[in-house]
């Protein structure tokens, strides 16, 4: 085995990753449904329903995002610390000593 | 205050000396940012960015504020801001809006793919999509393709970035001089500028003034969607007056000009059309260029999560277009003719104090700044990496290629100058619309890549082609009812349908399919493949992962017997 093939990570467990795949599915398909919102009404401060509902999955993908984030780094933080020498702890130390740093 | 309408009839514009100042001493003060962005984060050791990684690709170090910034400033370009209200003041939502739902579709997309794109360049040093491409699929022909495509497309976008500029200095009232060198002088001071601090300071130039063109932007929005609608009579006024220009029938096409909600027959253009440039994005050079910048695996996912407030922004600037109809703005450039791109700075200038009108102008302007540089920095590397030192010089030093990359840098920009100082302004439009096409026909090498290793290079490679060619013919058979001119717009129907969509889009289906369909001739008939230099655990990899080139050091010292060369 050469040296670039030691693993990065542990397996994958699937459920973390079906759940944030359906998610990011939603944020990608709902907001291209056209004739979903292809209308006047209702108005939102006078604002036809067309511009509004739009700018609205504006918020809707940052939170979809934000939730699928904090899914899949938990998922991710499980899968290092699997293969880290020393488990948890090292693998912890080392993420705050280089990860984190400056953020 | 100084007077600040317009008169319509007179063939040169008054200039507008207040806002003018505003500009100037904003372009300063960014300009001198510019330079100070060499030593901004440089350790003693980098002085003068001697690597592509510190020159290239700001020390591969932004954390989630710069990359906040800098992104927004690659993406959301002075073009745009100028071009999406154009839209909508002319045709209203089709064309224009759905601006909104492409950079809202965008960020799942982004967060899906990029991390996996840091990592492995991370664990290999790529700096351009087109090394990632070499690599994974050990093709020479496939990376070049690449490599060209990326180029080819992002020149005319930097073209257009000085078309935004052209738009801000013709609202103040520069470039009406008889001699065509006088007019055209602002646009080249500031553009000879701008490559000066890019050649010095490299990406962190831009990633530096990206924080105050963002904030001006901001801010100037922000003032105006809250102060303007309510001056001209609410929403619900601005909406009927906009609805009422759109139902005019167009003297040419005997349609009306436009609709402000989109009709059954253009729901398909519509969405193809948020799609296929949201799945393009990210495929331009400039942007994979501020992502591998990111210090970590997950700057890139944290940023998807807030980058989509400048969607937001950009939603509530294409209503501006529809506030500049009912505000009855009159974009007329210096030579007297109506030019829909004026429409977002005269309204500024009409409408506010000249100080606060010069702030928004400068915002626009400093906006065509930020992504002109990111874009010839990217252009440069595809040329440095992928064509001097795969094709020319396979030995070239990273001192060499940092060279080359620089003086690169200012021939992009030379050529994007000439580009629109010596060409028809719609030659860059159409040239853009053609890159936004081709660039999309790089995505199943790079985006498969990213997950598997299935594909043959040599049927990515007949895809691409094939993807090339068709929206090339496509998009040349659109012909503008007004004018006859070819490249009229980027929508056709699907082949053997009535279907109108996105060309780019049914372009890359084609490509898909075809590239699909040989590597199964090609597996089948057991043609030789590339070999592939990544490994599974390269894409997962972080930034407390070593490099290869490290690890293979490390291997050679603790243990000589495992001394073979890596693949």
């Amino acid at each position: 085995m050469s040296s670039s093939e030691i693993p990065t990570r542990g397996p994958a467990r699937p459920a973390p990753y079906v759940v944030s795949g359906v998610l990011l599915a939603i944020g990608i398909i709902m907001p291209l449904i056209v004739p979903m919102y292809a209308r006047e009404d209702p108005r939102l401060f006078d604002i036809p329903f067309f511009y509004w509902y739009q700018m609205l999955w504006v918020f809707i993908d940052a939170l979809l995002l934000w939730i699928i984030y904090l899914i899949i780094m938990r998922e991710d933080r499980r899968r290092r610390d699997a293969v880290r020498p020393g488990g948890a702890d090292a693998a912890a130390a080392v993420r705050n000593d280089g990860g984190e740093a400056g953020r | 205050m100084i007077a600040t309408s317009v008169v319509l009839a007179a063939p040169t514009k008054p200039v507008d000396g207040v806002a003018l100042t505003v500009v100037i001493v904003i372009f300063v003060l960014v300009a001198a940012l510019g330079f100070l962005a060499a030593r901004w984060r440089v350790k003693p050791a980098e002085r003068g960015l001697k690597t592509l990684d510190e020159w290239g690709l700001g020390g591969r170090g932004f954390g989630n504020w710069i990359t906040w910034f800098l992104l927004g400033g690659d993406l959301y370009t002075a073009y745009t801001f100028i071009a999406v209200p154009a839209a909508m003041w002319g045709t209203g939502a089709v064309t224009g809006f759905f601006a909104v739902p492409y950079t809202v579709v965008l960020y799942p997309i982004v967060f899906l793919l990029m991390a996996r794109l840091w990592s492995v360049s991370h664990r290999h040093g790529f700096v351009t999509p087109a090394d990632f491409v070499g690599g994974r699929y050990g093709s020479k022909s496939l990376s070049t393709a690449i490599a060209v495509t990326g180029i080819v497309a992002t020149m005319p976008y930097i073209a257009l970035q000085l078309v935004g500029l052209k738009a801000v200095l013709s609202v103040l009232g520069l470039g009406s001089a008889s001699n065509p060198f006088m007019a055209d002088l602002p646009l080249i001071i500031a553009f000879v500028v701008l490559a000066a601090y890019t050649y010095t300071a490299g990406l962190r130039a831009p990633a530096s003034i990206a924080i105050v063109k963002d904030l001006l932007i901001y801010i100037a929005v922000i003032v105006a969607i809250v102060w303007l609608p309510a001056h001209f009579g609410g929403w619900g006024a601005i909406f009927d007056s906009a609805s009422s220009k759109m139902a005019a029938t167009n003297p040419v096409t005997k349609n009306p000009v436009g609709s402000i909600i989109p009709g059954a027959t253009s729901f398909n253009a519509y969405w193809t059309l948020a799609l296929g440039s949201a799945m393009a994005l990210f495929m331009y050079p400039h942007s994979i260029t501020g992502v591998l910048a990111t210090k970590s695996r997950n700057t890139i996912r944290r940023n998807a999560v807030v980058l989509p407030l400048y969607s937001l922004m950009l939603g509530f600037l294409a209503l501006l277009g529809y506030v500049a109809i009912k505000a009855g703005t009159v974009p007329v450039g210096v030579d007297g003719k109506i030019n829909p791109q004026l429409i977002v700075p005269q309204l500024f200038l009409d409408n506010f104090p000249s100080w606060f009108a010069g702030v928004a102008l400068a915002a626009i302007a400093v906006g065509a700044l930020v992504p002109a540089a990111i874009m010839s920095i990217a252009a440069s590397n595809l040329f440095t990496r992928n064509i001097y030192r795969d094709l020319f010089k396979p030995n070239a030093t990273p001192a060499e290629e940092a060279k080359v990359s620089k003086v690169t840098s200012l021939v992009v920009k030379v050529g994007a100058l000439a580009f629109v100082l010596l060409m028809d302004q719609s030659a860059a439009i159409n040239m853009q619309l053609l890159g936004g096409i081709w660039i999309l026909q790089t995505f199943p090498s790079i985006v498969a890549g990213l997950y598997t290793r299935w594909f043959h290079r040599t049927a990515l490679l007949i895809g691409w082609a094939a993807g090339i060619v068709y929206g090339t013919w496509a998009a040349y058979n659109v012909v503008n009812p007004a004018t006859h001119a070819h490249f009229g717009g980027s929508i056709a129907t699907i082949p053997f349908t009535n279907i109108p969509v996105y060309i780019a889009v049914t372009a890359f289906v084609i490509n898909a399919i075809v590239s699909v369909v040989l590597t199964l001739i090609f597996k089948a008939v057991k043609v030789k493949d590339g070999v592939d230099i990544t490994t599974a655990p390269d894409y997962g990899a972080d930034e407390t992962d070593p490099k290869v080139a490290d690890l293979e050091k490390k291997v050679s010292w603790t243990d000589p017997s495992t001394d073979t060369p890596i693949v």
